[in-house]
């Protein structure tokens, strides 16, 4: 019981999130605004139920796996990709990396200067 | 067994979603094992490998997109309660969050504008296509949000939505050494600067890679990157002067 207990409030919070976000007409996906709404009832409950955490921890732990189906569906864009591979492949690479880079240079700035908290 | 006998089992097993489920769990099973056989190395993370392995194994049998997605969907499907499952390792690390939100929000709103800055500005002095520059303008978000943002500012869904896996793995894959670079290993740090270049790729690699403290912050960064992208970057284009 508690996988199908700790299921059904993931779908619950995602259904919610889908509702929020077609009746609002918000460019932001359901189960982004569904994490949303668990945090906010997790913050209420005041803990985690047994139940949740172990269907939840299960799922984030094969997080990875999730992505296969949608990443496969490269396939499906090798000629639009094709006409531009250099331009894209280039931009991609350098960008991330300096996304990556500004990003991790920045917080970590910031966390200095205010004495290292989170370390 | 004849050879049309064959032809009539490989036709049933074909349009069958077990197939390609199965197909989709083992060949991952597989990028994993390579994976570790070959050290752990970043630049071929297991979810790209599986993925290119997965493709290649697809052209080889000539079976289509939709085809194997009829399958693979049930896999697909996880994704969205995964994501509100995200809340939990926030929860957990809610102090943190709360005592670090304002350097958390000035970091995310830097990553965001390096990331569409860069991208539009080296697409273009590379002399991409218009269509091509504006769908690679919203790469660094989660594909369902990036294809919505690239309808919105002119161009193309599909080629986002595969624009933003590819920026997934790149990120991945680059992660490891930028950190080193800048000497980086608060996992907080981490977590947050892979979830906001490489998305849901960056969330996944960091529960795996660095632990549920990166993992809940790359999530964190993951929605934050979301929200805020989708508000400024047809602001951003416009400054540019590109899109509608």
């Amino acid at each position: 019981m508690p996988l199908i207990m700790g299921m059904s409030v993931l779908l619950a919070c995602q259904f919610l999130g889908e509702l929020v976000a077609r009746g609002l007409t918000l460019p932001i996906p359901g189960p982004v605004i569904g994490m949303v709404i668990l945090l906010i009832g997790l913050m209420v409950n005041g803990k985690v139920p047994r139940s949740l955490r172990m269907t939840g921890e299960g799922l984030l732990r094969y997080l990875t796996l999730l992505f296969v189906p949608a990443g496969v569906g490269l396939m499906v864009h090798f000629t639009l990709i094709g006409r531009d591979l250099w331009p894209i492949l280039i931009t991609l690479v350098v960008s991330t990396g300096l996304t990556l880079a500004a990003t991790a240079w920045g917080l970590d700035r910031l966390n200095r200067r205010r004495g290292g908290e989170s370390r | 067994m004849s050879l049309a006998t064959l032809d009539q089992l490989w036709v049933y097993l074909s349009g069958n979603p077990l197939l390609s489920l199965l197909m989709t769990l083992l060949m991952f099973s597989l990028a994993v094992r390579i994976n570790t056989a070959l050290g752990g190395t970043p630049l071929l993370h297991p979810v790209t490998l599986a993925i290119v392995m997965l493709i290649g194994l697809l052209l080889l049998v000539d079976m289509d997109y939709a085809t194997y997605f009829e399958g693979a969907q049930f896999i697909h499907f996880l994704l969205g309660p995964a994501t509100v499952a995200l809340a939990i390792p926030l929860y957990d690390h809610r102090e943190r969050v709360r005592r670090l939100l304002v350097p958390l929000l000035l970091a995310c709103l830097l990553g965001i504008v390096t990331a569409v800055a860069s991208t539009l500005g080296i697409a273009l002095a590379l002399g991409a296509r218009l269509e091509t520059v504006l769908s690679l303008a919203p790469r660094s978000v989660t594909s369902p949000i990036a294809m919505g943002i690239a309808e919105q500012i002119g161009g193309i869904p599909s080629l986002a939505a595969g624009l933003v896996l590819l920026t997934g793995s790149i990120g991945c894959a680059l992660s490891p050494w930028i950190f080193r670079l800048l000497r980086i290993q608060d996992p907080v740090v981490q977590g947050f600067a892979l979830g906001l270049s490489a998305h849901g790729f960056g969330t996944a690699q960091a529960f795996a890679r660095i632990g549920a403290v990166a993992g809940a912050f790359s999530g964190l960064a993951m929605g934050l990157t979301g929200l805020l992208t989708a508000f400024l970057l047809p602001l951003i284009t416009r400054l540019f002067g590109l899109g509608n």
